[in-house]
């Protein structure tokens, strides 16, 4: 069985896009896998401190009746999710430098489960293997 | 009927993936070695998900049984 890492780069700053990708981290993590979680664009405005709990909408395919069934189905908030994985194994949550530029924001701006902030040279310091982009 | 003596039970059903996996993550990091931990899930992840979390953290799966509309796991906390 390998122990390879796995990376994500979370670009989407919608919940189920979000929600999708923190089931994979818990899962990850759970099973003894190292994860590189790197946040860009979208993904990092609802990394912000005073927005990670909003409603952040759904993807356009989701339409309304999956939003509906999204909701019917009561998972488990991504962000929970998140510290969940970073409380059961190696997992490090990284903000893109560049998009905290485009955003002016700081670390301070971010959620705590925020690890720090990367150029994406030490992204790919970290990332071994294949990037999963979501 | 389960062979061993249950320590703790769990009723994780109606809890979306992976929440009943996290949940016996939880209960066995709570645990002592050689407690035993049943879990009742309805999530159809679980019954791929469980066994081969327990493989991995290598636990002991005592036993699997398909009840009406879940599944009951047990779980030997080994080490």
């Amino acid at each position: 069985m390998s122990d390879d890492t796995v990376s994500l780069v979370l670009f989407s700053g919608t919940d189920d896009k979000l929600q999708a990708a923190s089931v994979l981290a818990v899962g990850a993590a759970a099973m003894g896998r190292k994860v590189n979680i790197f946040l860009q664009y979208w993904a990092l405005d609802a990394f912000r401190v005073d927005r990670v709990l909003k409603d952040h909408g759904v993807s356009a395919e989701a339409g309304e009746a999956g939003l509906r069934a999204m909701q019917a189905q009561g998972k488990t908030h991504w962000s929970e999710l998140f510290a969940q994985a970073k409380d059961l194994g190696e997992v490090q949550i990284q903000a893109c430098a560049d998009s905290m530029e485009m955003f002016e924001i700081t670390k301070d701006d971010l959620d705590p489960m925020v690890d720090g902030i990367w150029g994406v040279a030490s992204f790919f310091m970290e990332a071994e293997g294949p990037v999963t982009f979501i | 009927m389960t062979t061993a003596e249950v320590t703790r039970s769990i009723d994780a059903r109606g809890m979306a993936c992976p929440g009943p996996l996290m949940t016996l993550i939880g209960a066995i990091r709570e645990g002592q070695v050689g407690d035993v931990i049943e879990v009742l899930s309805s999530d159809e992840g679980s019954k791929s998900d469980i066994p081969a979390w327990v493989q991995k953290a290598q636990h002991e799966m005592v036993e699997v049984l398909d009840e009406d509309g879940f599944a009951r796991f047990v779980i030997r906390k080994a080490r």
